[in-house]
């Protein structure tokens, strides 16, 4: 008969927890539901809200002040990293943020809004998405 | 109808040879240049519009980066 240590006992428990916690994180929602500011989250969904095709957010609607305030911040962030990421690559901010606006769209949810090429606004359905020409 | 003629002071005009004509010249100018031109067409164009984004970069250079930005985009979920 043995009988278990506390610290045996302890790391087992807390293992299992993480294991749960894990397991509850990578299933609870996808990629896109995680990370995003609830108020965002919701006016991509509903439409209102929409991906571009040069890499940043674009309005389908005309926004309220507090959405206005939200995209800009956004877009002023996604601007920050592409400039960042296009140094390390040797590329241009504008190449860089066209590639990313590529894989923004293919990455957008059905029912939720993008723009293609013609600058018109599509609901994204099942089927890829329409894209600039250059998109891989 | 207007006169193409000078209004100035007679002596004025004719102090300075060739000017009446040249002054009458100048006044036809536009007229000729609405019957050559033609008329301006407001047609839309049969094809559809495409917005070029930024025409000069090149498609070598958006499969390039195609890698790093997915990673980028997978890597800031906050603001993608």
């Amino acid at each position: 008969m043995f009988r278990l240590t506390d610290l045996t006992l302890r790391r087992g428990l807390t293992l299992g927890v993480a294991a749960l916690a894990l397991a509850t994180a990578a299933t609870s929602g996808t990629v896109a539901a995680q990370g995003r500011n609830p108020a965002y989250e919701s006016a991509r969904r509903s439409g209102l809200i929409g991906e571009r095709p040069d890499g940043y957010l674009g309005y389908v609607a005309a926004p309220s002040a507090n959405l206005r305030g939200i995209v800009e911040d956004i877009n002023i962030k996604r601007k920050a990293v592409y400039a960042q990421q296009a140094r390390a690559n040797s590329a241009t901010v504008e190449e860089y943020a066209l590639t990313a606006g590529c894989m923004a769209i293919a990455r957008t949810s059905p029912g939720e809004k993008y723009q293609a090429p013609d600058g018109s606004w599509q609901t994204r359905g099942s089927e890829p998405p329409v894209r600039d020409r250059r998109c891989p | 109808m207007t006169s193409l003629q000078s209004t100035e002071h007679p002596t004025a005009a004719s102090a300075r040879p060739g000017s009446r004509r040249r002054r009458g010249w100048q006044g036809l100018t536009p007229a000729l240049v609405v019957v050559l031109c033609g008329c301006v067409s407001v047609k839309a164009p049969d094809k559809p519009i495409v917005i070029e984004l930024n025409v000069n970069i090149r498609q070598e250079v958006v499969y390039r980066l195609a890698e790093d930005a997915g990673n980028t985009i997978q890597g800031n979920p906050d603001i993608f």
